[in-house]
């Protein structure tokens, strides 16, 4: 309920409202990004820009339409595939599939230093097949649709569907089991 | 409607990756008003989803701070005032005033035209008009000379040359009388200019005894161009004599002043 009202009042412009909105999901807005750019500099900007994009767009938000996460992930999964659309990578979609989480979690533990939240993605994904982190990865992250994540990871599209849950789910014990 | 079947098919967790239809959309978002269970399911996809996406996050700087954002957001919404609308306005405002001036210049220019053509077009009208008052001139002319000329030749004139005297030993004269109509036609031509306040009188002249009369004075002999004066002249003359005397004339001749003596050949 609070959140419903906090939207509500943020479509009316209101200044503080929006202020909580930002500190609630900047650093998520962050994370998406630069899954797609991995450049953390570049993501702080691009978020700005969604951000500034959300405030400016207020009124195109309808809560029928899906949840108010779901639609500034949108906002930022294609901010920051166009930046990298207008940088001219000649194949996006290659370069989107190319570098998984999978590929910051393996990297050795020297350059753990430089991204410290490394550890907390190690742990959320812990016990996760590859295949699931990346399902996870396409489709949230990467807005990848069912059919184009199936040919991706040559699965079939009718267990797209299933087995993103059972992801999401182990995703979920790794949660509940890191409060405990 | 199985609750259960529906949460595990695994459609709210494409609800929450936004890769639902829009009527799909609608649907959920209705079940979740009123099925509390497929509600707190979805919040907690969604959680876990944010989960993933914050450990994604490498950590952030200053650059993202609140201050920051307010400041794009409404640096943007000035800047986007000022580039978009001044520079138009005073583009078309400058185009307008240069249009203006362009065209002031032009009319003066046009006027200035106008102004030397008129100008132009008075002085040649000027030109025609003194051209056709020469044109005039030189026939009226014509037709004297001719007429002149036809006297002269008449059969009936006796001629009468005037040779020069003591004081002006190379001026000379000539006398056309025509007898049968009493004119006496003087050529001058050959006689110098008057001093001012004098004029030259011509005398007819009988000579046993030496009697003179006076048959005229040549008036307006500077301005006379072709210097032939026509005088009356009733008189049986036997000579015919100029001399200089004062403005008017004299009674008699001043026999010092004689410019010009001829006698008239007996026929």
């Amino acid at each position: 309920m609070e959140l419903e009202l906090l939207v509500q009042r943020f479509q009316e412009k209101d200044r503080k409202a929006f202020e909580k909105l930002y500190e609630m999901y900047h650093i998520n807005i962050h994370g998406v990004i630069h899954t797609i750019v991995r450049d953390k500099e570049l993501a702080e900007e691009l978020a700005q820009d969604v951000f500034i994009k959300i405030w400016n767009n207020a009124d195109s938000y309808n809560s029928t339409k899906g949840r108010f996460f779901t639609w500034i992930l949108n906002i930022a999964r294609n901010t920051a595939i166009d930046e990298l659309r207008s940088r001219n990578y000649k194949n996006l979609k290659k370069n989107l599939s190319a570098d998984y989480f999978v590929g910051i979690l393996e990297r050795p533990d020297s350059e753990e230093t430089e991204a410290p939240d490394t550890k907390g993605l190690k742990k959320l994904v812990k016990g996760l097949k590859e295949k699931c982190i990346e399902l996870i990865e396409l489709l949230y992250f990467k807005g990848y649709t069912q059919k184009d994540a199936s040919e991706e990871l040559k699965i079939p599209l009718g267990t797209v569907k299933t087995r993103n849950r059972n992801c999401i789910s182990q995703l979920r014990d790794n949660i509940d089991l890191e409060w405990i | 409607m199985d609750i259960e079947k529906y949460i595990s098919s695994g459609i709210l967790e494409l609800y929450v990756a936004g890769l639902l239809t829009e009527a799909e959309n609608k649907e959920v978002s209705e079940y979740a008003k009123s099925h509390p269970e497929i509600e707190r399911e979805i919040r907690a996809i969604e959680a876990s989803v944010l989960a993933l996406s914050k450990a994604a996050s490498p950590g952030l700087s200053e650059k993202s701070k609140l201050d920051q954002l307010w400041l794009k957001i409404d640096g943007n919404d000035k800047s986007r005032v000022v580039e978009l609308r001044q520079p138009r306005r005073n583009w078309f405002a400058y185009s307008g005033w240069a249009a203006a001036a362009v065209l002031l210049v032009g009319l003066w220019w046009v006027y200035n035209q106008n102004q030397e053509l008129r100008t132009d077009m008075q002085t040649r009208v000027d030109e025609v008009q003194q051209l056709e008052n020469q044109i005039e001139e030189a026939r009226y002319s014509l037709t004297q000379t001719q007429e002149l000329f036809n006297s002269l030749r008449d059969k009936d004139v006796t001629i009468v040359p005037l040779s020069g005297q003591e004081v002006a030993p190379d001026a000379y004269a000539r006398a056309y009388w025509k007898k049968d109509t009493q004119q006496v036609y003087i050529d001058a031509q050959g006689l110098p200019e008057p001093p001012p306040g004098m004029v030259y009188q011509v005398w007819s002249l009988k000579l046993s005894p030496l009697t003179p009369t006076s048959i005229g004075l040549l008036d307006s002999f500077a301005t006379d161009d072709n210097k032939v004066f026509v005088l009356e002249n009733a008189n049986e003359s036997e000579a015919f004599g100029i001399t200089l005397e004062p403005a008017g004339g004299s009674e008699t001749p001043t026999l010092e002043q004689l410019y010009t003596l001829g006698a008239v050949a007996a026929s």
